[in-house]
């Protein structure tokens, strides 16, 4: 016999999660449906919408501004991906051991990522103005010729976001891969030692391979937020020089509030959410056949 | 003490201590120019604070912004706290039809780009009137930090003793009953990973705001100093620009440093796990 309390527990957990339910249909699942809708129909941001589809989706191979800023995303993505992982392993074995002040430099590296990403590409707006910025003087005094402006040629542009990125997230990446980096027991290091191996192919052999589900957490993380890149390049470049520095958030951004086309607009985002949910699965289904891989091989 | 591990040691602290610069130098910069004088603006010389009154007088005035952002921000953390709360309590202790769907709808939401939904949400809460609203931009938030926040709420949840809660059941108390009064006390660590987080972004989200609050005097602090930047006629005021850079992270960088505690071991216990 179940106690009194027992019988309704169903209607209970039903009752807990209403608001969870409420959220996630009103907010989430209702708009999503919107999206499809929406990108179906001519929908100017004022105005009635009228049913217009497919030609929100013919149009998309003429909107070269799209097509540019796919292949400019990509490059980035692909650009930041590997510098940041490179740097936050970098931080992450300069930290990893426990000795005076890492954890005084572990905060330090941390702090960037307690300021807002938006708050942090203004910061970086104002250090590369020629006006106060001190990075110019700085390019001098080492001996290097500074560019005329931080943001005026594309590949200056690039690269001064990167530097952005790279301060705001390395900290962050560097705390994932120390939790990934202590879970790797002690005995295994000494094992190789005693084999006779040096630090780079202890790196190699034993760090790399057991840092794996980490390694494949950030790879995740960071290819999906970059190639949703919004903030960064909206504040710092603005797409320029000549829209060299457009992502394809941007050009959606774009095509609902200065060409007020919202129709056009949710057509683009429709794009995105397909490319990045099959992205996501790929993703997804490599790492779980490589980790079947490597336990049918250990 | 070997001479090579006393090399070893300082190799570290020499580059370990040039990397805590380069990381450090953009914070002291932009705190150092806030308050430095440059000519043609309201700070023409010398060291004062001409940038923040600047500041204060800017648009509708920094404290409106400052209010819109505090206001978001706690209609955000207590919403999500409920919310998680009371569903991490549901999907951890209860079973009942649609659970698994519900939690997998959940997770949904971060597979979802942002701009992707935040083009029809424009479209739908200007129909239920919350268009240009604080309180529709927190609902939005709630709904982005719902997957983080319920994941971890629910693991918090499953990690309390049964016999906890079940002592209480049996005195007599309603499950809502011991979930306030026992419950809650035990999963505070996640209480709190989840209200920094819901804080740090509602504070300092730009896109969501950007898109759907169009009345420069309900903008939020993002937005607000964004809008300086934009200003096209005329040179930018940067020391006032940084000042609100200043005022904007400060808040962040106190709660991040008092909290960090708690973040760290939100993400080494909770967030990654599964």
């Amino acid at each position: 016999m179940r106690p009194p309390w027992w019988r309704s527990r169903s209607f209970k957990g039903i009752g807990y999660t209403t608001p969870t339910a409420l959220v996630v249909v009103v907010l989430f699942l209702t708009p999503l449906a919107l999206v499809f809708w929406m990108s179906l129909n001519r929908w100017p941001l004022l105005g009635s919408p009228t049913f217009n589809a497919p030609a929100n989706y013919q149009r998309i191979r003429d909107n070269q501004l799209f097509v540019d800023s796919i292949g400019f995303t990509l490059k980035y993505t692909v650009v930041i991906t590997v510098l940041l992982l490179a740097l936050a392993m970098g931080l992450a074995l300069l930290v990893q051991e426990r000795r005076r002040g890492t954890g005084f430099f572990r905060t330090i590296y941390l702090l960037p990522a307690g300021v807002g990403f938006a708050a942090a590409a203004l910061l970086f707006y104002g250090m590369y103005s020629t006006e106060i910025g001190p990075i110019d003087g700085i390019m001098r005094a080492v001996g290097l010729t500074p560019p005329v402006s931080f943001t005026g040629s594309p590949n200056t542009a690039l690269f001064s976001t990167i530097a952005l990125v790279l301060w705001r997230f390395a900290g962050f990446q560097m705390l994932i891969l120390l939790t990934g980096l202590q879970s790797i027991p002690l005995e295994l290091y000494e094992a190789a030692r005693v084999d006779g191996a040096t630090r780079w192919q202890a790196f190699r052999r034993v760090t790399i391979p057991l840092l794996r589900p980490t390694l494949a957490l950030l790879l995740v993380l960071s290819i999906t937020g970059s190639l949703l890149a919004f903030d960064q390049f909206f504040i710092l470049t603005q797409g320029q020089p000549d829209n060299s520095t457009l992502t394809m958030v941007m050009v959606i951004y774009r095509e609902a509030f200065f060409r007020f086309d919202l129709g056009s607009a949710a057509a683009l985002s429709v794009v995105v959410l397909v490319v990045l949910v099959a992205l996501n699965v790929l993703q997804l289904s490599i790492l779980r056949r490589d980790r079947t891989e490597s336990e049918a091989s250990s | 003490m070997s001479s090579a591990r006393a090399a070893r040691t300082a190799g570290f602290n020499v580059t370990a201590s040039a990397l805590a610069i380069l990381f450090l130098f953009p914070l002291l910069w932009s705190g150092w120019s806030s308050v430095k004088g440059q000519p043609g603006t309201s700070q023409a010389s010398g060291y004062g604070l001409g940038n923040y009154r600047y500041l204060a007088r800017y648009g509708e005035g920094v404290v409106t912004y400052l209010v819109n952002s505090t206001a978001v921000t706690a209609m955000t953390v207590a919403g999500t706290l409920l919310v998680a709360a009371l569903g991490g309590y549901g999907f951890a202790r209860f079973s009942f039809p649609g659970k698994n769907l519900l939690f997998l709808a959940t997770l949904a939401i971060l597979m979802v780009p942002y701009a992707t939904i935040l083009i029809p949400l424009y479209v739908l809460l200007d129909r239920l009137g919350l268009q240009n609203s604080l309180l529709g931009l927190s609902l939005v938030f709630i709904m982005f930090q719902l997957p983080f926040a319920l994941f971890m709420m629910r693991n918090s949840f499953e990690a309390v003793p049964r016999e906890l809660e079940e002592a209480a059941l049996v005195d007599g108390c309603s499950t809502f009953t011991a979930l306030r009064r026992v419950l809650l006390r035990a999963v505070r660590p996640g209480l709190v990973t989840v209200a920094l987080f819901a804080f740090l972004a509602s504070w300092n989200d730009f896109f969501a705001p950007l898109i759907l609050i169009s009345d420069a005097s309900k903008f939020t602090m993002p937005v607000a100093v964004y809008s300086m930047q934009q200003r096209s006629f005329g040179a930018i005021d940067y020391g006032a620009l940084e000042a609100g850079v200043v005022v904007m992270a400060l808040p962040c960088l106190l709660a991040f440093l008092l909290l960090q505690r708690h973040y760290v071991r939100g993400f080494m216990t909770g967030a990654l796990r599964g």
